[in-house]
């Protein structure tokens, strides 16, 4: 398993409303939280972003509200993964829990531009980074959480 | 060695003895809760997973809080989704307008919510309950539907850390105050992952509310909990209210901590967060002046009866400044009966304020006061994030009811002080 695409980077602290802003949480239909993801600092995002494509962020990815449209919209929107240097804990377990891989990496953030191919791999704990020719390392799930996304989430797990 | 309330809190419900920062456990969940948005959501996985009972009708909610009164048809069939599937599961009860208090707020006056519990509600702000001794943490939808299903769900035991604060607050100043120069010194992510652990004489001498208000930003400093001791004026709280039994958990003298922190509460002054984030504070004697065009005072943060009386004992018998709007939304029908019954209501409207229905509305940008390009809010809610409250260019403020209310009079941010 790898997940190769383009970079999207964002600085830290990149919150829930950002991401899908609230008067979007009426509704649970992918295409719409599709269409408005990161609206707020990326006007169009949607219809930029190709299938493969990632976020590198720096730190504290996904703080606030508790919405699990935030990763649901991102995955909608075709990206393979988001990679930063922290996730706030709440995102974290949504994102595990719906099976959307996210990575942390403490020197990707730093070096990666947006725009740079990256390939990340999982089980390595290893990210290439084609464009420059680097690499980094990457968290490695525990053996818990990789059950889960490798189940398609939490609740094909626990059935 | 021993363990934290935290810690002691989440070994009883997996079933352990103990357990260790880092394990990661299976826990019982004696409440599961979600609000509109979230619970939408969650009825939405819980069917797609093939689920068609919850573990107890008895355990788990539905608080229709956020876009309520529904603004508009989406959010009606929202609303309706929600209300429709409490009905189909059975459950015990179903909150919604006329009904219904902002989550956080209503459940504990419900008494469904007791010391040593372990609760997890569909909403970040469920941490709140934590000033009842309970471990409450926020989750997902989809964490929610499978506790729902199973009255189960995993967690990672988190490090605790202590937030001792020595002396005793000043006039005026509120756990608002206290909470907001503590994400100020640590940062919107001190604390995550983390248990947050309040303690100390000033803690003691905080009312309920405000330590309500303090559990209730943990999230903001990314806190996975935070957690208040028992006291007199907690079993006072839950004399009347309570349902069922519970027991009391006090962490062991020899409890680990990741880290403390000390603050001499006598030195805390009232404390604002700047645009755009709730870790940007400062005293409020040095930020100058600045003009506000609306002020609000409510939300789980800070709706509750010490709340709206601290507003009204600087609103009463004066007027709000012509350029602000001013929204005062009690966060229960029982808080608004109470406030009601005590002449606050009556103080607000004739101080020119608007006295809104229980709602989340303003404080998450959904309904009920957004605003337009370039305003400014003075808000007492929890988050001030681009574009949380309207227009990406607005601004919002946050500050303790009693800021809130004395920059309601003056039209700029003020302490309770300047008011004359």
């Amino acid at each position: 398993m790898e997940y190769r695409g383009r970079v999207w980077k964002f600085g830290s602290n990149i919150d829930t409303d950002l991401i899908i802003p609230a008067i979007y949480l009426y509704t649970t239909d992918e295409q719409v939280l599709r269409e408005h993801c990161l609206e707020l600092i990326e006007p169009g995002f949607w219809k930029k972003v190709k299938p493969g494509d990632m976020i590198v962020a720096d730190d504290n990815f996904g703080c606030g509200s508790s919405r699990e449209h935030a990763p649901i919209a991102l995955k909608a929107a075709g990206l393979s993964c988001v990679v930063a240097k922290s996730f706030s804990r709440i995102f974290f377990r949504n994102s595990i829990n719906i099976g959307f891989p996210i990575f942390e990496s403490k020197d990707a953030p730093e070096k990666v531009k947006s725009g740079d191919e990256l390939v990340v791999f999982p089980e390595k704990g290893v990210i290439t980074n084609l464009t420059k020719n680097e690499e980094y390392r990457s968290s490695i799930y525990p053996e818990f959480f990789r059950s889960i996304i490798l189940k398609g989430g939490l609740l094909n797990s626990i059935k | 060695m021993g363990m934290t309330i935290t810690e002691k809190i989440l070994a009883k419900h997996a079933g352990k003895k103990t357990v260790v920062p880092g394990d990661i456990i299976s826990a019982r969940v004696d409440l599961v809760f979600a609000n509109d948005n979230t619970g939408d959501l969650a009825q939405a996985q819980f069917k797609k997973a093939g689920f068609n009972k919850v573990f107890d009708t008895q355990r788990v909610y539905f608080v229709a809080d956020h876009f309520v009164p529904p603004k508009d048809v989406a959010c009606a069939e929202q609303s309706r989704r929600v209300r429709l599937f409490s009905r189909e599961m059975g459950l015990a009860d179903f909150f919604e307008v006329g009904r219904v208090g902002i989550e956080h707020i209503l459940l504990p006056e419900l008494g469904l919510i007791k010391p040593g519990d372990l609760v997890v509600g569909a909403d970040s702000h469920t941490c709140s309950a934590g000033a009842l001794g309970a471990f409450a943490s926020g989750v997902g939808s989809t964490d929610m539907a499978a506790a729902m299903a199973k009255g189960e769900l995993w967690f990672r035991v988190p490090e605790t850390i202590r937030f001792l604060y020595h002396g005793k607050p000043g006039p005026w100043i509120s756990g608002k105050d206290l909470i907001l120069y503590t994400i100020g010194q640590i940062g919107v992510e001190g604390a995550n992952y983390k248990a947050m652990e309040f303690s100390g004489s000033a803690i003691n001498a905080l009312s309920l509310d405000d330590r309500f208000t303090m559990a209730n930003m943990a999230i903001e400093a990314g806190g996975k909990n935070g957690i208040f001791h028992v006291d007199e004026k907690t079993l006072e709280f839950l004399k009347s209210r309570a349902k069922g039994q519970f027991e009391v958990v006090a962490s062991d003298p020899d409890a680990h901590y990741s880290k403390t922190y000390e603050y001499d509460a006598e030195k805390i002054s009232f404390q604002v967060a700047l645009p755009h984030s709730p870790g940007n504070v400062k005293p409020v004697t040095e930020i100058g002046k600045i003009e506000i065009d609306q002020v609000v005072i409510g939300c789980c943060t800070n709706g509750r009866i010490e709340d709206l009386r601290a507003a009204a004992r600087l609103l009463k018998g004066r007027e709000t400044s012509p350029r602000v709007r001013t929204i005062i939304i009690p966060g229960s029908q029982e808080i608004y009966l109470q406030a009601l019954q005590e002449g606050l209501i009556e103080i607000f409207i004739r101080a020119k304020a608007a006295v809104s229905l229980p709602t989340c509305g303003p404080c998450f940008g959904g309904h009920m006061g957004i605003l337009a390009q370039g305003e400014r809010a003075l808000s007492t809610t929890n988050r001030n994030f681009l574009g949380r409250m309207g227009d990406k260019t607005s601004e919002v403020y946050l500050a303790s009811p009693a800021v809130a209310a004395a920059t309601a009079i003056r039209g700029h941010i003020s302490t309770p002080g300047e008011v004359r």
